[in-house]
């Protein structure tokens, strides 16, 4: 007999198998609530259980062994018209392997019914023990009985947060209890008991259901929570990210005669990105072509802080820095990052701070003390005193990028001012 | 361009030119899961597309993007390749399935972790064979900001059209990087067109079923015609079957429909410099070295061509084709392996073929010159 469900009354499944009883009463409590085959999104998992694809009236998705319930909630959080259904089919291998999506739509408490085939064992693949197999169980893989009890699954998915968590054994007509778990708004999972007559039935003889289910200390039951099911909550989203990137118009001059490569460094902390972004932001109002990247190590608020940075009169392709034209270094941590690269140099510039020792290198060695104004200050310190130096970008570029970013009161501009004046 | 031009000048990073032009072109969610060196391109993915998920892991990312895209949506992440490596087994579930997304892959340093800071281009071997099956997976390679704006949305697009993850493969330099640049430059994206399977047709809508190697979609959110999506095996009906003919026949098409309409999105730049007898081939962040390259010995009054590939997989024969009219080739990418030449040639390369590689460091301008001059 086909139903408005089944298009078939001869279910792929093992003469026995509890897979049969699941999806027979799936599609009936499916039908009770009367919903329209087409309303319901079925997602299968890879195992004897996903094999009912064929047989079912509804749109099927057949993925992947363990990923069902992430799929299903990939189609849940495109927020479908409420009248729709999402059931995903799942059986206890599927549920090991992806045990972490089960927690996250739990957690996140969507719109979806996940109903757990669990026969204790992977039936497609030969009866192998599986994260739900109970203590002292039989499988393929463990003859002598399961070392190990397997996971509660329903304490598991109810403390990650479900609306709704069931365990009940897959024996007679449980499609009221199947139509009431499919009504939960928000996440409900139920683990339904069976055993594979092939496998379970096989290696574990004369043992009934009733008892194997007593014996893995598993209770049946219903655990429930009051929650409002997941709406996607977004924030203010920018509907065009270059819209607010400050558009310039070049205000000064530079003195640049050829592209230079430039090395900032110092020690994390002490400003050497923001002071490097100075550089580039004051380069670019001068007309420059710029390019500039940071480098530090993973934990970001330690150790060196680096800058690299390329200012040309042309659209400069290759980025890459082997051997700096200049190197500013504030800190010991920015010196002992650029050591080689600073002996690498036969010419250039290098600017120093003076409580230092300059490496051995070709390049022309300018010492100041930075750090005078604070370890903080010291990069964009040394910044002005390039600028001052070498005229390529000049310091009223710099003081206008500080001020048309409203960092003015940020700075402590008085005392570099001042500080300038004997450079 | 001259230094005082009336365009729109600023600083700009590549991630975000690349995440408002997917944006532009119909992409509307990103799923993210944290990596360097594609973190700016979650961040600003968060604070464009209209729908953000934070996965919590890359599998759970790519099920959540072939669900979402199973319901209409065009879903797109970023990730490297220790998170690529998570997703591949969902991604062929994608492939089979035929779902659009796109996969943006920041290259770094591996094996495995490696490091997270470092830039490379160790990742085409990979990509030219993450399809079991050996079919190709569209891969798009940015070589510039400038690509990193029309390649990104030719990723959408090349996705929606033919109902396909793809990937755009890009490198911890390129997004990384900050750079003055002229807004005015970048060409207008026209929001990609979705075709749907047209509701008033009578008869069965198959989900497989393609008249010209595409099949129309349909999300399985309406409730007009009955759809099935399958990364098994399967008929034109979305049917498993093991290996019947019409599944072959719908396995084979997957491969045909890449192969036979990518040729509608094969990109790539070719600077054909007349009497030149020699060719320089690179792709990717090394690119920008080959330009450079190229011009300083121009000036040095040494003719050379330039050949930047874009679509990387598949491979056009046009390459070669490019390729086969030069005295000496170098190609140069950020490999110690010639994994490109190695795409198109196997193991024996032709012999005036020389490479220039490099491991843990950006090839530079001057490691091109002296190969091409060797
Ligand atoms: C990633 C991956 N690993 C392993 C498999 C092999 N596999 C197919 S079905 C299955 C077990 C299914 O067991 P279960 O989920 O309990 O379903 P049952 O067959 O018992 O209904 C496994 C391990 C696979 N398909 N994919
Ligand atoms: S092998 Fe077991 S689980 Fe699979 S169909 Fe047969 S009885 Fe059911
Ligand atoms: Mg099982």
């Amino acid at each position: 007999m086909t139903t408005a469900f089944l298009n078939t009354d001869a279910l792929p499944y093992c003469k026995g198998c509890g897979h049969d009883l699941i999806a027979r009463n799936t599609t009936k409590a499916l039908d009770k609530l009367n919903y329209d085959p087409l309303d319901v999104i079925m997602v299968t998992d890879i195992g004897c259980h996903g094999i009912i694809d064929k047989c079912l009236n509804t749109h099927t998705v057949h993925g992947l062994h363990g990923r069902s319930v992430a799929l299903g909630a990939g189609i849940s959080f495109s927020n479908p018209d409420p009248n729709k259904k999402i059931v995903v089919f799942i059986g206890d291998g599927g549920t090991t392997i992806g045990l972490q999506h089960i927690m996250e739509a739990a957690r996140l408490n969507l719109n979806m019914t996940v109903v757990v085939h669990n026969n204790y064992l992977y039936g497609m693949t030969g009866g192998q023990t599986s994260g739900l197999t109970p203590y002292g169980f039989n499988t393929t893989t463990s003859a002598e009985g399961n070392p190990f009890s397997g996971y509660d699954l329903c304490a598991l998915t109810h403390a990650a947060g479900a609306a709704y968590t069931g365990r009940i054994m897959g024996i007679g007509d449980i499609s009221d209890k199947l139509a009431e778990v499919i009504s939960v708004k928000g996440f409900s999972l139920i683990e339904v008991l069976e055993i594979c007559p092939s496998y379970g039935v096989k290696l574990n003889p004369r043992r009934k259901l009733q008892e194997i289910v007593e014996k893995s200390g598993k209770p049946l039951g219903d655990w429930t929570r009051e929650r409002e099911p997941f709406e996607a909550h977004q924030g203010r989203k920018a509907d065009d990210l270059l819209s607010r990137l400050p558009i310039v118009k070049k205000m000064f001059n530079s003195y640049l005669k050829k592209p230079l490569s430039l090395v900032v460094s110092g020690s994390a902390g002490e400003g050497v990105q923001l002071a490097a972004g100075l550089i580039s932001k004051a380069a670019l109002i001068s007309g420059l072509h710029v390019t500039q990247k940071g480098s530090y190590p993973v934990t970001v608020g330690v150790g060196f802080s680096t800058a690299e940075i390329n200012l040309s009169n042309e659209h400069i392709h290759f980025h890459g820095i082997n051997v700096p034209d200049m190197a500013i270094i504030t800190s010991a941590d920015g010196l002992a990052h650029n050591r080689k690269k600073i002996e690498a140099m036969k010419e250039g510039m290098l600017i120093i701070d003076s409580s230092l020792n300059a490496p051995q290198t070709g390049a022309k060695v300018i010492q100041h003390d930075f750090r005078a104004l604070g370890a903080r200050n010291a990069a964009i310190f040394s910044v002005f005193f390039f600028a001052l130096k070498t005229g390529i970008i000049s310091t009223e570029a710099i003081f206008k990028v500080i001020e048309n970013e409203g960092k003015a009161d940020k700075l402590p501009l008085a005392k570099i001012k001042e500080a300038l004046v004997s450079v | 361009m001259p230094n005082n031009s009336k365009g729109k000048r600023t600083l700009v990073d590549a991630s975000r030119l690349i995440i408002e032009s997917m944006a532009r072109a119909g992409a509307d969610a990103f799923i993210g899961y944290p990596i360097t060196p594609a973190n700016l391109l979650y961040q600003y993915g968060s604070q464009r597309m209209p729908l953000m998920l934070a996965a919590p892991d890359e599998i759970t990312t790519l099920q959540w993007m072939a669900g979402l895209a199973a319901a209409g949506k065009v879903p797109i992440t970023a990730t490297s390749f220790p998170g690529y490596a998570l997703m591949i087994e969902s991604i062929n579930m994608a492939y089979m399935m035929e779902l659009p997304m796109v996969i943006i892959l920041v290259q770094r340093l591996g094996p495995a972790t490696g490091t997270a800071t470092c830039g490379a281009q160790g990742d085409l071997s990979l990509l030219r064979g993450n399809i079991s099956g050996g079919h190709p997976l569209p891969v798009f390679s940015t070589s510039s900001f400038a690509d990193c704006w029309t390649l990104s949305a030719k990723a959408v697009k090349t996705a929606i059209e033919l109902r396909t993850p793809v990937v755009l493969l890009t490198s911890k330099e390129e997004v990384m990087t900050t750079k003055s640049f002229d807004l005015a430059t970048l060409p207008e994206i026209e929001p990609v067109e979705r075709k749907y399977y047209d509701l008033k047709c009578d008869g069965k809508y198959k989900s497989y079923k393609a008249t010209d190697l595409v099949p129309d979609f349909l999300p399985v959110t309406q409730s007009n015609h009955q759809v099935r999506i399958n990364a098994s095996t399967h008929d034109k009906e979305g049917i498993l079957q093991h290996s019947n003919d019409e599944a072959m026949a719908n396995t084979q098409r997957l491969e045909d429909k890449i192969r036979q309409k990518l040729y509608d999105y094969i990109e790539y730049e070719y600077h054909e410099s007349k009497e030149a007898e020699k060719l320089v081939v690179s792709f990717g962040i090394t690119a920008a070295a080959a330009k450079d390259a190229i011009k300083e010995l121009e000036q040095q009054g040494e003719k050379v061509s330039l050949l930047i590939p874009k679509t990387l997989v598949p491979a056009p024969e046009v390459y070669i084709e490019i390729m086969e009219s030069y005295k000496t080739v170098v190609v140069a990418e950020e490999n110690i392996n010639n994994q490109f030449s190695e795409m198109l040639y196997g193991i024996r390369k032709p012999e005036n073929h020389r490479f220039v590689g490099s491991l843990g460091k950006m090839i530079t301008p001057q490691q091109i010159i002296e190969e091409v001059q060797a």
